[in-house]
């Protein structure tokens, strides 16, 4: 299994001090652009830290958000590309439906992966609600523009004798030649996230690493659609590194401090839902019947325990998110057990996506909860053996 | 009156219209919200002509034809709709989002029509760049939109939970669908503004006073635009007057189709 550690970059001060979002509309003053600053180089330690530990990395953007201070991907991907030497650098994700020139994207990934010598993965994603009112692109059929992009960019990564055209239904450009072109042949790895099962085969089908990200025991059914497209596509089974999973991990040597640093960590999910309502769900974001759903009242629990009792990941309590998957937490011992016991669940998951920082969690804390999970749980889901789905068969 | 709801096929893109009276023919143009086939309005016009009230396509149970992106793609629509149905001397009534496709559709071609009605209709800039002439519908939660956009909140009022389940599917598609053509540009076409001198019909301005999404300022701004345009406000209404002034609404609109038609000065190139 491989690691790859995460944080969002939160601007923490303004947490308690919100009316009612964080996110989209909440006015920059409250930001101190030093604060910001020292929290950026911080972050960046980090990260340089556990590039030193092994662990691979993960960036992301959101925007108009004190929960995430990146709000371009490529900046994070830039000043990483240069201060780490090891570890693989993933964005997840790089919300291309919303970019209004793909051509710029395929050029800055191309130079990531150049500049990082091959060390980039590349994860399209479609973003979240509360990114459309900040973009302004319609979130009505976001994914057919999602994938033009797509397909723009992996074209633009792969053309090396002349340049093309494209002219598209969202895109048009006449002489396309990326310069510099990628250093992985014959593009970096896509990944991408889901949380439904028609998207997870057609992303079977393609062969991309397909992440999840705190969907704890509503996991399996996505993986298995997965597989299935994988398995119809290319004719064997797919192999764990095809999946990934994105956790809360807190870890300290007795389980009392681990709590209370899981409790830290959990900020992010208390935080992630102060929105102003209205954000959380623009037309076209959900399906006509989801949202009809929504209308009669009938939405069903997102998040669950592994025997099924429903649990509220934004208000839950650390042990709720510990049965539920989501949180991570516990002596190295437990918190190895629990990853282990969660990708059995799985079917196999060959890559953590550990949120090891979130809110308030203190540098030392974060440096803390690092090195001990780089010491002793990491070596063990290195050398962990991962199961063969049909062996585990969801319940 | 479920049985006046029938299919039309135009261009091979199947929608659903209310089509009822008959006589002069008036094509009812629904705002974003969608159209309640029980509306009274519809009833009520349709005592001085035959109505034809169709969901544009993708909404309601009307279909979406590929491409169908904006409202000037509807606008196509709409003309091929009348000349499938080969109607003359149409009296087009649009209100809200239906104002802004009505206009779209007769500055490309208005031989087919007679006479328009907007009522708080979207879809021209009138304010500065930086001025938000129209409030963000999609910011709100559904008691604020209610709250300004009708002069009785209650009107606006709708529990999903014991309606028929394809009300709350229609309504979810009627969402969609309306962010699909007004989400960006917002709620406007910033073409238009120079093609309404193209319009030389007679044209009545019916503001729901009471709107609150739409200002005054906004519907007389508009009304100025299309030569000899005539403005009449209609009180206790907000942006939907036809829900909150069904028959005050009707009798406006047919007292207007029936006055002699008076010659429009020709409008005056910007």
């Amino acid at each position: 299994m491989q690691v790859y550690y995460f944080t969002e970059q939160p601007y923490y001060p303004t947490w308690n001090n919100h009316a009612g979002s964080l996110r989209v509309n909440l006015p920059n003053k409250v930001v101190d652009p030093q604060t910001a600053g020292d929290l950026f180089h911080r972050y960046y330690d980090e990260w340089k830290m556990a590039d030193e530990l092994g662990y691979n990395i993960m960036v992301n953007e959101h925007h108009q958000t004190a929960t995430c201070m990146s709000s371009t991907v490529i900046v994070g991907l830039s000043v990483l590309a240069r201060e780490t030497k090891n570890a693989r650098i993933l964005v997840l994700g790089y919300p291309i439906g919303h970019r209004p020139d793909p051509l710029r994207c395929a050029e800055e990934l191309a130079t990531i992966d150049v500049v990082s010598r091959g060390r980039l993965d590349m994860g399209f994603i479609k973003g979240v609600p509360y990114e459309f009112p900040a973009s302004n692109q319609n979130p009505v059929g976001v994914m057919d523009r999602f994938w033009e992009a797509h397909d723009f960019i992996l074209k633009a990564m792969t053309s090396h004798d002349a340049p093309f055209n494209w002219e598209g239904e969202y895109f048009h450009y006449r002489q396309v030649n990326v310069w510099p072109r990628p250093v992985q042949q014959p593009h970096p790895p896509v990944w991408t996230t889901t949380g439904n099962k028609a998207q997870a085969r057609l992303l079977g089908e393609k062969g991309y690493v397909m992440a999840t990200l705190g969907s704890g025991y509503a996991t399996r059914p996505l993986y298995d659609a997965y597989r299935a497209g994988y398995l119809a596509k290319w004719k064997k089974p797919a192999p764990a590194d095809r999946v990934a999973y994105l956790g809360l991990v807190a870890v300290a040597d007795n389980e009392t401090e681990a709590r209370r640093r899981g409790e830290l960590v959990a900020g992010y999910l208390r935080s992630s839902a102060i929105v102003h309502v209205p954000f959380r769900n623009p037309p076209g974001f959900l399906t006509v019947d989801d949202n009809a759903r929504m209308l009669r009242g009938q939405s069903a629990p997102r998040s669950f325990t592994k025997d099924g009792r429903p649990i509220n990941m934004h208000h839950g309590s650390v042990q709720d998110l510990i049965d539920a998957g989501i949180l991570f937490c516990g002596t190295p011992d437990q918190v190895y057990d629990q990853i282990v016991d969660f990708t059995e669940y799985c079917g196999g998951m060959g890559n953590l996506l550990m949120m090891g920082h979130a809110g308030f969690l203190t540098h030392e804390d974060t440096v803390s909860n690092l090195e001990l999970f780089s010491k002793q749980v990491m070596p063990r889901l290195k050398a962990y053996r991962q199961p063969v789905p049909e062996a585990t068969a969801a319940a | 009156m479920p049985d006046a709801i029938k299919s039309l096929v135009v261009n091979g893109v199947t929608i659903e219209a209310v089509e009822r009276g008959s006589g002069r023919p008036i094509l009812f143009l629904h705002p974003g919200i969608g159209i309640d086939p029980a509306a009274p309005v519809l009833t009520e016009l349709a005592k001085g002509g035959r109505v034809i009230a169709p969901s544009h396509p993708g909404f309601g149970t009307s279909q979406l034809p590929k491409g169908m992106t904006s409202v000037d793609d509807v606008s196509y629509f709409y003309l091929d709709l009348l000349d499938e149905l080969d109607l003359r001397d149409v009296l087009v009534v649009g209100v809200g989002l239906g104002g802004w496709i009505a206009a779209e559709i007769a500055v490309k071609d208005s031989s087919r029509l007679s006479r328009l009605v907007m009522a708080n209709a979207v879809g021209v800039k009138i304010g500065d760049r930086e001025t938000r002439d129209i409030v963000d519908i999609w910011a709100l939660m559904p008691d604020e939109f209610n709250a300004l956009a009708y002069s009785d909140p209650k009107a606006g009022e709708r529990d999903f939970k014991n309606l028929p389940e394809a009300e709350s599917l229609a309504a979810a598609r009627n969402r969609e669908a309306y962010a699909r053509l007004a989400w960006s540009p917002y709620m406007h076409n910033p073409k238009l503004k120079n093609r309404l001198h193209r319009i030389k019909l007679p044209t009545l301005f019916l503001w729901g006073m009471a709107d609150r999404i739409l200002s005054e300022t906004y519907g007389r701004g508009y009304c100025g635009l299309i030569a000899g345009a005539k403005f009449e406000p209609i009180e206790k209404a907000g942006h939907f007057p036809h829900i909150e002034q069904p028959a005050e609404f009707a009798r406006r609109v047919l007292a207007f189709a029936d006055t002699a038609a008076t010659p429009v000065a020709r409008a005056k190139r910007a």
